[in-house]
């Protein structure tokens, strides 16, 4: 049989993974797209709400208005690709030469390319991920599984919500079930302020009398045979349980919005080095891992709280495995770090060379008012009205900017008051 | 001394989320606004205090199509006290596929002047 060898296999089918594959095949390359949902899409196929769009095609979208853009450009492009297709293995067997194992319905399928951009997305924490064990019982969902039953199929997971978590993820979902006539008696926060914005504080719980507990936690989820009630406790500025504050909730299904971790499991097979902060891989400024050829982006690289930003990523992973192609590997010799400075929670890339404009994608640790974002090492300052860890800063500095650094650039945010 | 309200309300108009202290008099009648850092922080707190507005999303669901549902929107803001009469409107709605994205499948829901329309497409299975 004869096979084909791509330039390059994206892995997802969701906005990074596409706008990769449409900016590659722009880029002259030859591409085949592998989704593991029965269709195109990802995640903005069930996100009704608006607020997609405004920086890349500066207009307010719906995610399902935002993602069919570029679903409808792809598929008029003629792009190859598989839908119910279940990547299983990774095999790097030269710096320009990947063979995939695929499980698609015409059964195990074996694919070589000289890239891979690897953008599956990320997956959801669950219960246990915050502490919270004891029988699996019927009625607990995820934020997102909660979200495609609704919003895809038309399924209501219940009528007496909790949801856990104060993410925009768990806010927007409190919406939606309020809207579709559930009740939503609480949602539970550790911290003791929202995970998410304010505008969704408003829009979504303070618009609907949803009560949200600030620092309380979730301490057991009991019933017989379904979920009955969540057992929740305030916690004190340590986080730890006060005694004596114990109470029960009634409800029927508990919703959980615990936050996402990039999914990169099968990338780690393969020896990708994990960064700790992101909880993806560690990358140059082409989005190219430590494995040559091997690039990532979207929420599989860093957790993105907007759309545009993870097309930006797959869009760049995409140049970088044009250049990767044209030069037999990414020519750059010296790599310069990029480090973590004061209230810097996370970056990426991790590398820069001074050879093209990069945008830093970072996060605080702790929310600041009126801050300077600072690069000491290349004199570069800007001055922002706001940081919060829920909102991404993303950042671009100019090559000649970053040629002035010798092997080491600092991001720090500091306080301009 | 005045009688007049003061109101606090946090900015949903981007993610800055400014305090605002929105100033009422007896009537109802906004008399300043305070704490925002741009001209749409103010339209924002008078539309809010006077006639609050949002957009509604939901799915209706679909006959014949790859999926069972398709979701839909209000074409612009709608008051706050009408979230719920449009929402009873859209749940009396069954389509056939295939349906377009775009297509305008309630027009002046409950009587809001705004249009429903669909945001995903549904074709044919």
């Amino acid at each position: 049989m004869m096979t084909t060898k791509y330039d390059s296999i994206i892995i997802g089918g969701g906005p990074a993974g596409l706008a990769a594959a449409i900016k590659a095949k722009e880029l002259g390359l030859n591409v085949l797209l592998l989704e593991n949902r029965d269709v195109l899409g990802g995640i903005p196929l069930q996100c009704l709400h608006p607020g997609f769009g405004l920086h890349y095609f500066k207009e307010d979208l719906t995610g399902t208005e935002f993602i069919y853009r570029f679903i409808d450009k792809f598929q008029k492009m003629g792009i190859e690709y598989f839908t119910n297709a279940h990547l299983t293995e990774i095999e790097n067997i030269s710096d320009t030469e990947k063979r995939i194992k695929v499980i698609t319905s015409k059964g195990l399928q074996t694919f070589t390319a000289k890239t891979i951009i690897y953008a599956t997305g990320a997956r959801e924490r669950h219960l246990y991920e915050i502490g919270v064990t004891g029988k699996r019982l019927p009625g607990i969902f995820t934020a997102g599984e909660a979200q495609t039953m609704m919003d895809v199929y038309g399924i209501m997971p219940g009528k007496e919500i909790v949801i856990v978590g104060s993410g925009d993820v768990g806010l927007i979902m409190a919406r939606r079930f309020a809207l579709e006539g559930a009740t939503v008696k609480a949602v539970i926060e550790l911290m003791p302020f929202p995970g998410g914005l304010t505008r969704n504080v408003v829009q979504c719980l303070d618009d609907f009398g949803i009560p949200l507990y600030l620092s309380h936690a979730v301490t057991r989820v009991e019933g017989d045979s379904t979920v009955e009630k969540v057992i929740i406790s305030e916690v004190n500025e340590r986080l730890e349980i006060k005694e004596g504050t114990e109470k029960e909730i009634k409800c029927d299904t508990v919703v959980v919005a615990a936050g996402l971790v990039p999914y990169i499991k099968i990338l780690e097979k393969i020896g990708v080095v994990k960064d700790q902060a992101t909880r993806g891989p560690i990358v140059n400024e082409y989005l190219e891992t430590l494995i040559p050829g091997v690039f990532t982006a979207g929420n599989a690289l860093v957790i993105n709280d907007l759309v545009d930003h993870v097309v930006e990523q797959g869009e760049l992973a995409a140049f970088g495995a044009s250049e990767f192609v044209k030069n037999e590997g990414i020519p750059t010799r010296k790599w310069k770090r990029v480090f973590r400075g004061r209230n810097v929670r996370l970056l990426v890339p991790h590398y820069v060379s001074g050879e093209n404009d990069v945008i830093i994608y970072a996060r605080v640790s702790r929310p600041m008012n009126k801050v300077k974002v600072r690069f000491p090492e290349i004199n570069k300052e800007v001055r922002l009205p706001v940081v919060k860890p829920a909102e991404m800063i993303s950042i671009k500095l100019k090559k000649e900017e970053i040629q002035r650094a010798v092997d080491r650039i600092t991001m720090e945010v500091l306080s301009n008051e | 001394m005045s009688n007049n309200e003061k109101r606090l309300m946090t900015c949903i108009v981007c993610p800055l989320g400014c305090e605002l202290e929105v100033e009422i008099d007896e009537n109802g009648n906004v008399v300043a606004v305070t704490g925002n850092t741009c001209p749409k922080g103010k339209d924002y707190a008078i539309q809010e205090v006077t006639a609050p507005k949002r957009v509604v999303m939901s799915v209706v669901y679909v006959k014949g199509s790859i999926f069972p549902t398709v979701s839909v929107k209000t074409n612009k803001p709608v008051l706050k006290s009408k979230i719920f009469d449009v929402m009873k409107e859209i749940s009396n709605i069954t389509l056939e596929a295939p349906v377009e994205i775009g297509q305008i499948i309630i027009k002046n829901v409950a009587g809001t002047d705004a249009d429903i329309v669909t945001t995903r497409p549904a074709p044919k299975k």
